[in-house]
């Protein structure tokens, strides 16, 4: 399996894990002060942070950097 | 008295910032407009983070959690953490090849030569400052009601100017002619470059202040632990609960609406004209944990008032309350109070300058007969800015005489319809059969779904088709299907336009 599937199938996987129904009616308390729903969420902010991060690692665009790097025909662009 | 002072120093500092980088403006339209694609990584995420969380992140998402519980988060924070991120990197680094490939600066530029149609620029233009209106007013709307909260009288202690108001605050009007007219300074004195070191200097201090404003409330309360234990249970959960809550058909749906990055005109403008691929990195890594950063004491400082203040309260004006009633030291809450207009100033700046040179470049320059030295180029752009601001400042007098206004609601009309255009720029990037005929379906399918949804909402209000679907997923999906029918049913785009962008 390539490196993008494996990305895009983690994607969906956290789509998934977004809507945690399961915290939905948990009024619990994390460390006594955070309702366990909103601890989930803020959680899951850090791991699609360590996501990106991996991603960013293992399929970072290179061939997109060198393309832009490429001459282009100055008629063609903008107006700069 | 005091904290009307800390915050015109606060104000007098930003403008000092400002000028400061007015020493390294090239006098340029080119600079004026992107700052010479000098914007590296950090600044990069500074500008975007702080432009994208406004009035909506600090004083919305307060009003709303305090409205609707603990869902507000999951709702708008952490979605935005995966999805925001997604469009970064699957839009973003690769419209910065093609502006560092072929010089565009606007997304209309782009969208021109993709769909080989000047025209289509013409009909984008107008939408689009038609979305940005309601990003523009909550700005304002909560800077505002901000300085209103934390200036009027409470119980026994008179407000700051008893003999100008009825409750001695400082007049909404006056407020949202200063927060305009700061802006305006900055963005005239440095274009670009100034709104990106006051961008920065602002996302900081707005930062600072919101974790700063969250210990002091909760210190307040008796701990974090004593805040939650006054706040009520409807809101520690995301059961819809009397007022509180949320459906899940809704929280499913509202994914749609962080797309919206894709299209704001002033993220794709700084996807266009960044330094380099590799600033996008710190970006794409750290936002969803700066979204983290400010929205959890934000939420939790909502779910906190439930317990403290009665329900039915202007939802713009709780952290204003919570900030005003709680932490008594006027300093402090002057501090507090220039985080938040920090944080509202930070996304006016580059939306006005963004609309500036849109229309500068793609409709007074574009195709123009006449020549226009940079100075006449300069004018332009600074006299449609000054139209803009005077017509949100204006439409924002009328929107402060009601009773209640809705920050979270006006921000997600506005995210919806750029949310609702994403099947646009996904086309036009990855499918090379995308046509001319399709973008202009996109577009008015988009924006007539989303008039006509507007107009259903009452202009602004909270709005929900099929017992809690969001209207942004609808339209996302109409948009979706108009690009996909409007491209199959006409020619394909030439060999050259292909050869160009894939």
């Amino acid at each position: 399996m390539n490196k993008k599937r494996i990305i895009f199938i983690v994607f969906v996987l956290l789509l998934l894990l977004h809507q945690d129904f399961w915290n939905w009616d948990n009024a619990n308390l994390v460390f006594g002060f955070m309702p366990v729903g909103l601890f989930y969420h803020a959680c899951y902010s850090l791991v699609a942070a360590l996501f990106w991060g991996i991603v960013i690692k293992v399929a970072w665009p290179t061939e997109l950097e060198e393309w832009a790097e490429g001459t282009a025909d100055p008629q063609e662009g903008g107006t700069e | 008295m005091s904290t009307v002072i800390v915050i015109a120093i606060y104000l007098g500092l930003l403008l000092s910032l400002a000028l400061f980088s007015k020493r390294l403006f090239r006098g340029t339209s080119k600079d004026y407009f992107v700052a010479s694609h000098s914007i590296g990584p950090f600044m990069l995420l500074m500008s975007v983070f702080g432009t994208t969380m406004t009035a909506f992140a600090l004083v919305g998402s307060t009003g709303k959690a305090f409205g609707a519980g603990i869902g507000t988060y999951g709702l708008m924070a952490s979605s935005s953490g995966l999805i925001h991120a997604a469009c970064f990197l699957l839009i973003g680094i690769k419209l910065w090849a093609i502006g560092k490939r072929y010089g565009y600066v606007t997304q209309i530029q782009y969208f021109r030569a993709r769909f080989d149609s000047k025209a289509f620029g013409y009909l984008l233009f107008p939408i689009l400052v038609l979305l940005v209106i309601p990003y523009l007013l909550i700005g304002i709307i909560g800077a505002a009601k901000t300085i209103e909260g934390v200036t009027k009288a409470k119980g026994p202690i008179p407000g700051v100017f008893p003999e100008w108001t009825s409750n001695g605050a400082i007049p909404p009007w006056f407020t949202g002619l200063v927060i305009c007219i700061v802006v305006l300074t900055y963005i005239f004195a440095g274009g670009s470059r100034a709104a990106a070191w006051a961008n920065t200097f602002q996302t900081i201090v707005f930062m600072v202040m919101g974790v700063l404003a969250f210990y002091l409330i909760s210190d307040r309360l008796g701990g974090v632990s004593a805040a939650i234990e006054q706040a009520k249970d409807t809101h520690k959960v995301r059961t819809v609960d009397g007022h509180a809550g949320v459906s899940q058909l809704t929280f499913l749906t509202y994914m749609f609406i962080p797309l919206s990055v894709g299209m704001f005109p002033h993220l794709f403008q700084h996807w266009l004209t960044a330094k380099s691929a590799k600033s996008f990195k710190l970006t794409v890594v750290a936002h969803p944990i700066c979204i983290m950063i400010v929205w959890v004491p934000c939420v939790l400082i909502g779910i906190w008032a439930t317990g403290q203040i009665p329900a039915g309260t202007n939802p713009s004006a709780i952290l204003a309350i919570m900030v005003g009633k709680l932490v008594a030291d006027p300093i402090i809450v002057g501090l507090v109070t220039a985080g938040i207009l920090a944080a509202i100033m930070s996304s006016l700046d580059s939306q006005f300058l963004c609309l500036g040179t849109m229309f500068t470049n793609d409709i007074v320059l574009h195709d123009a007969k006449k020549t226009y030295t940079d100075k006449q180029t300069l004018f332009m752009a600074r006299g449609f800015i000054v139209a803009i601001v005077t017509v949100i400042y204006l439409i924002s007098l009328l929107l402060l005489q009601q009773e209640k206004q809705f920050i979270f609601s006006l921000a997600v009309w506005s995210f919806s319809g750029f949310a609702a255009l994403t099947p646009l720029v996904f086309a036009a990037l990855y499918w090379k059969r995308a046509t001319k005929v399709g973008a202009y379906a996109c577009v008015i399918a988009v924006f007539g779904s989303w008039v006509t949804f507007f107009a259903m909402s009452g202009f602004g209000g909270e709005f929900f088709v099929f017992g809690g679907v969001t209207p942004a997923a609808i339209m996302w999906f109409i948009g979706a299907g108009a690009m996909i029918i409007g491209s199959l049913v006409s020619q394909p785009p030439s060999e050259k336009v292909i050869a160009k962008f894939f």
